[in-house]
């Protein structure tokens, strides 16, 4: 939690000897507490001073990585609100799939192929699925080793190892520790020497017990061993029990500090859901509502993509709204003859024009201009949507070899850009649309013959 | 095991409740809560968040596979409206479609004609809908609610062009207005302060804040829904206010629920994917404080019930 001045005042020696370069020492505490000032530079301060402000400029949720796969690898953690909108969530969750070592190899091998294959854009991002748990059900040492082996052949998935053998723990972390997997995990009857092996092998290490304050717990016994990079599973498999769990945990790191609760969290939707959906909607509720990795029963992707769309828009910064890439965008199969609509690149202007668009049913060619991901109307005031633009996005997007017509349709609120873009665009025609895209299907229908 | 003390919120506001029904039929109340969604150990839920289910007054031009959950059902308002009780609607829905001047462009006669019709089919509480053009929701609205004197039915859109008039179809017959505003805060505050400066009780609003569909602006909605929540339980009685949203009709729109053929492959499988489309976006939406969903596939509106159920479970 972050200090205020008079926190940090009362930590410095109080002599206003001006060495740190301000006048007091109450100025430097009110720079380092603006961050405008590094403790270093005040000569005097004493060692439990420093200890003390280096502890509460930790995060209160500490940044936890699994996997080291470009793209791939799991950062989580490190979250600073209870809700987006008060700044923004930071490090989106990772999807992984749970593979068992019963399975067959043959299986293991496709499904950790498919899962490394799958890939999906949208809006302009590739989104993946992270990786595997890869669980010992079979009690079988020889059996997880090669489940391991076949799983990191498909590729560079992140890994979970699940076991609740130390031995066997020992073994798989001895021959895959590079690849920074977690270590699934660490019980009551088991703590100690699986955080021995975190620490020996240098890997995260998950905690699970049954609720908040047995889960919290045993973070502070593992942590007290030395380990720094934990998850915690508070064993909630429930959308009731997980939600107010996870709420509180988050809660308990953010606003009390408490240093136990300050880890991400791992969750299993689909270990007790009665169905493929009930999984996914539970998934659903905990990336909304405060998990960092996420374990499915099953590699679906009608049901993964649903679930990676969801992420990306839980995760995108409400300060820095989803752009579309500038362009040329089909709506239904447009030819020759289709109108041309101009928007702005504000993903929320995109899909609703595009939506209603599509709703008119006249395929169509919509020409989207970049006015740095703002609405028409805001665009527009802060002068990233004129006739300049819109003009040099006509000329430049190659539109004019699409259509034989010469028709561009623009926004109705941007109506007064008409005359400025005749003058553009002399062998353009110039209509005007409806100024709410709701009425966009109504508009073509009188218009456009 | 140490005890950890759990940080609690205290709100001292509480969202208004809203009632729908009665007059001789089933009565639903929204709304009442003291908390965020579902946080039953620091305040109160008191009643349930509600399905609608979405039914129209002409044969619908939705995309097949969902035409095909209801059947021949969709032929007739009355038979519809008996299938979705029967699907476990808490309130119908109506959409009078037909009155949009793009379609067969029907007005004031037809729409009480249709009104009645799922009246007298069903006694599940009745929410209304013009084809969202402001001239033609005040015809038919007005009449809508006339012909549902004696029961509350809720009315909508009441968006800042057309308030006055579906207000005033309020204030004549009792029934609720659905505040319609587009994904922003202070406009859906200040819409319903001038629902009220006309003399219509706040617990006669519900707030539809313009719902986005996953992944065609949810996140938007979701936040908007959040702020407007903690906002009326930080004591704002102008956002205090239940919270109606469209996932049926938002999901449905997009490529994700409707199209087969020609997508990414990554997509999966559409039947699966199309059901998970709406109810993940209602139950997203829940989960920032929607208290009336208006839903359309029977699947989805099962998952959706089965997900409530498990929330409102102590
Ligand atoms: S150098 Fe340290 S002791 Fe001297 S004025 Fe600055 S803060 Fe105070």
């Amino acid at each position: 939690m972050a200090l205020t001045g008079l926190d940090i005042y009362k930590l410095l020696p109080k002599t206003n000897c001006k060495q740190c370069g301000q006048p007091t020492c109450l100025a430097f505490a009110m720079k380092l507490s603006q961050k405008q000032a590094e403790l270093a530079a005040c000569p005097h301060v004493s060692d439990q001073a420093k200890q003390a402000l280096e502890a509460a400029s930790r995060p209160p949720i500490r940044l936890v990585t699994v996997g080291v796969g470009d793209g791939r690898k799991i950062e989580v953690g490190n979250e600073t609100v209870m809700c987006r909108h008060e700044k923004t969530f930071f490090h989106e969750p990772g999807y992984v799939v749970r593979i068992k070592d019963t399975a067959g190899d043959d299986e293991i091998a496709q499904t950790a192929a498919a899962i490394a294959a799958y890939g999906v854009e949208r809006v302009g991002m590739d989104l993946r699925v992270s990786g595997v748990a890869v669980e010992n059900a079979s009690k079988n040492t020889a059996a997880f080793l090669k489940a391991v082996d076949l799983v990191k052949a498909a590729g560079d998935l992140s890994l979970v190892l699940m076991s609740a053998d130390p031995a066997v723990m020992e073994a798989a972390l001895a021959k895959s520790a590079s690849s920074k997997p977690l270590i699934y995990a660490a019980t009551k009857d088991n703590a100690a020497q699986m955080a021995a092996l975190a620490l020996k092998f240098k890997c995260p290490v998950a905690v699970c017990a049954e609720g908040l304050e047995a889960a919290t717990a045993l973070a502070e016994e593992v942590n007290k061993a030395g380990v720094e990079d934990i998850v915690l599973d508070p064993g909630t498999r429930g959308f009731a029990d997980s939600l107010v769990t996870l709420t509180q945990l988050r809660r308990l790191a953010l606003k009390k500090n408490f240093r136990p609760a300050g880890y991400p969290i791992i969750t299993f939707p689909g270990e007790q859901a009665s169905s493929p959906e009930e999984e996914t909607l539970l998934a659903g509720q905990q990336v909304a509502k405060y998990a960092g990795i996420v374990v499915l029963e099953r590699f679906d992707p009608s049901t993964i993509y649903p679930l990676l769309t969801l992420r990306q828009n839980i995760y995108t910064d409400p300060q820095k709204p989803i752009q579309m890439q500038p362009g040329i965008y089909t709506i239904g199969e447009p030819g020759t003859s289709s109108p041309v609509y101009v928007t702005t690149n504000f993903s929320l202007t995109y899909f609703s024009v595009a939506g209603e668009v599509e709703g008119s049913g006249l395929p169509s060619w919509l020409l989207v201009t970049d006015s740095e991901g703002l609405s028409v109307l805001t665009a527009w005031a802060a002068g990233k949507f004129d006739a300049e633009k819109i003009a040099k996005s006509a000329k430049t997007s190659g539109i004019a070899d699409k259509v034989s017509h010469r028709k561009i349709i623009i926004p109705g609120h941007v109506a007064t850009l008409r005359g400025e873009l005749e003058d553009e665009l002399s062998d353009w025609q110039i209509m005007v649309g409806p100024r709410e895209a709701v009425d966009i299907p109504s508009f073509i229908k009188r218009t456009w013959n | 095991m140490p005890v950890v003390e759990i940080p609690t919120e205290k709100w001292k506001g509480k969202i208004r409740e809203v009632t729908l029904g009665g007059g001789g039929r089933k009565t639903v109340v929204v709304g009442g809560e003291t908390t965020l969604p579902f946080l039953h150990f620091e305040g109160e839920m008191p009643n349930r968040p509600v399905i609608a289910i979405e039914i129209q007054d002409c044969e619908p031009d939705w995309t097949g596979r969902l035409v095909s959950a209801w059947g021949d059902a969709v032929k007739d308002p009355a038979s519809w409206a008996k299938a979705a009780a029967a699907a476990g609607a808490d309130v119908i829905a109506l959409s009078l479609e037909s009155a949009h001047p793009d379609n067969q462009n029907t007005g004031a006669k037809e729409a009480e004609a249709s009104v009645k019709k799922v009246l007298d089919a069903v006694d599940l509480p009745l929410m209304v809908f013009g084809p969202y053009v402001a001239e033609k929701d005040n015809e038919v609205l007005v009449a809508a609610a006339d012909a549902a004197r004696g029961t509350v039915v809720a009315l909508g859109s009441c968006e800042e062009k057309n308030f006055r008039t579906i207000v005033a179809a309020c204030l004549a017959s009792g029934h609720v207005a659905i505040a319609k505003t587009p994904i922003e805060i202070n406009l859906a505050k200040q819409l319903n302060i001038l629902i009220t400066d006309m003399g219509l009780p706040a617990d006669r609003i519900l707030m539809d804040p313009t719902t986005g569909a996953l992944g065609y602006g949810l996140e938007y909605t979701y936040s908007v829904m959040e702020r407007l929540r903690m906002a009326g339980l930080q004591g704002d009685g102008m956002t205090g206010l239940p919270i109606m949203v469209t996932p049926g009709e938002e999901a449905w729109r997009q490529k994700e629920a409707k199209a087969a053929d020609g997508v990414p492959e990554a997509w999966g499988k559409i039947e699966d994917r199309a059901i998970i489309w709406e109810a993940m976006t209602a139950t997203s939406l829940l989960l920032a404080g929607a208290d009336v969903l208006v839903m359309r596939h029977p699947k989805a509106i099962e998952l959706v019930r089965a997900t409530v159920d498990k929330w409102m479970a102590k």
